[in-house]
């Protein structure tokens, strides 16, 4: 049940993209059509769903103050956590690049689709944000993290999703010249934040 | 004749003031017609979450400008001696250590401000702004512009920040840098702070709406159909 109750959080109440404005700038940048924003999507779901627990072994194993503990006694009052930025940064750019050979040996199709979506989304905040928060959060297993971070990436595919509809409508309507394009997704993108704001304190 | 040309151009090449004209226009131009929020799409996200008092969102500002000026600085040193391959992973180091010693600074003397920046400081790491600056120009130009680029644009970022946490705090909780403006009498007169304001969407409709005054402004920025 808690493990739900998390990922409801993570896609609804937190949502990365209206709660927190995380992965904006590809968001903004990729949701001019629902195919494309259909592949980033799937592809952050899945790049998430693979760090967040890895970065989580990383940061109880090795950077939390007395996590290498396992290792000797003696590295009981080792703290590394000032590290996480960086362990947190390599790891997601590896990861990344992983994906990145693998769906272009495997899925050649979709690797043409996804072109350079794929490499940008290593420096896509929602991912480092995701690993973040996992560390702020203090998630007591690797279960919760794990779903945590699938749960977030959901929750940004379907904000996406969303937006590149509603933009892929709004072309056919008579938008104001200096709010065409950007200014108008600002807007909506805020419009729809205060809907999404509905589901805050939702608990389960 | 065109041997005293090319002596000259050459002069020019190696004097160049520190401020030339070429140069103040790095520094000018990301303030408006290469805005990197509200032009380049660089660095929306931490802009909007951080805005809802000034006092953070100066400091998250000062950091970002900090940040872009020296990694764009570093990396156009080691712009000739990054192999192509590896150069994401190669400025992800430099930025991240960049952003290790600015978030060490802040926790050490402004403790309450970098516990309300949260993780949005750690995310100046992923902050299109930096990367982007990096790839479009630090690695194909020389260290002193680097530099200066690096300034333009972070000052370019805390010009929107500072415009849009103004707007939040003064009609969200009617003070400007945590002083009150709207005076008491306004509350008793049956003035409300607007709630909406300090909400995140409010962020995004600001910034909306400032997109929209400096379009209209300068007509050249606005999109095709």
């Amino acid at each position: 049940m808690e493990h739900v109750n998390i990922f409801v959080k993570a896609v609804f109440v937190e949502n990365m993209i209206f709660a927190y404005f995380l992965g904006m700038c590809s968001y903004l940048a990729i949701s001019k059509s629902v195919k494309n924003a259909v592949g980033l999507g799937v592809a952050v779901i899945f790049v998430l769903g693979v760090s967040v627990p890895v970065c989580y072994l990383l940061e109880n194993y090795l950077l939390k103050p007395g996590a290498l503990s396992w290792l000797s006694a003696d590295f009981a009052t080792v703290d590394l956590s000032f590290l996480s930025f960086i362990m947190f940064i390599a790891t997601i750019a590896a990861i990344v690049q992983l994906v990145e050979m693998v769906v272009e040996k495997y899925a050649p199709a979709l690797y043409a689709a996804l072109g350079i979506f794929l490499p940008l989304i290593a420096v896509n905040c929602a991912i480092l944000g995701g690993a973040l928060f996992m560390q702020e959060r203090e998630y007591a297993t690797l279960g919760e993290a794990t779903v945590f971070g699938l749960g977030s990436g959901v929750g940004w595919f379907l904000a996406i999703v969303a937006i590149a509809a509603i933009r892929e409508k709004i072309r056919y309507s008579n938008v104001p010249a200096p709010l065409r394009g950007l200014g108008i997704t600002f807007i909506l993108t805020g419009l729809m934040g205060l809907a999404f704001m509905s589901f805050m304190g939702v608990k389960l | 004749m065109s041997n005293g040309t090319t002596t000259t151009e050459k002069v020019i090449k190696v004097r160049e003031p520190l401020f030339s004209p070429r140069n103040k226009k790095l520094i000018k131009d990301p303030l408006n017609d290469s805005n990197p929020i509200t032009v380049q799409i660089l660095g929306i996200c931490s802009a909007l979450a951080v805005t809802v008092q000034m006092k953070p969102s100066i400091v998250m500002a000062l950091s970002v400008i900090v940040v872009t000026a020296f990694s764009n600085l570093v990396i156009s040193l080691l712009r000739n001696s990054i192999p192509n391959r590896i150069r994401i992973i190669v400025q992800l180091t430099v930025v991240a250590t960049m952003v290790i010693l600015v978030d060490q600074v802040l926790k050490a003397f402004v403790y309450d401000v970098s516990k309300q920046l949260s993780v949005f400081v750690g995310l100046i790491i992923t902050n299109c702004i930096v990367m982007g600056r990096l790839e479009a120009f630090a690695m194909g130009n020389k260290p002193w512009p680097s530099f200066l680029d690096g300034i333009g644009n972070g000052l370019g970022y805390g010009l929107i920040l500072v415009l849009v946490s103004a707007v939040r705090e003064l009609f969200g909780s009617g003070k400007l840098m945590g002083y009150q403006v709207v005076p008491d009498a306004a509350y008793k007169a049956g003035y409300f702070n607007n709630g909406l304001a300090i909400l995140p969407p409010m962020a995004l409709i600001i910034v909306g709406i400032i997109i929209w005054i400096q379009r209209s402004r300068n007509p050249k920025l606005i999109e095709s159909k």
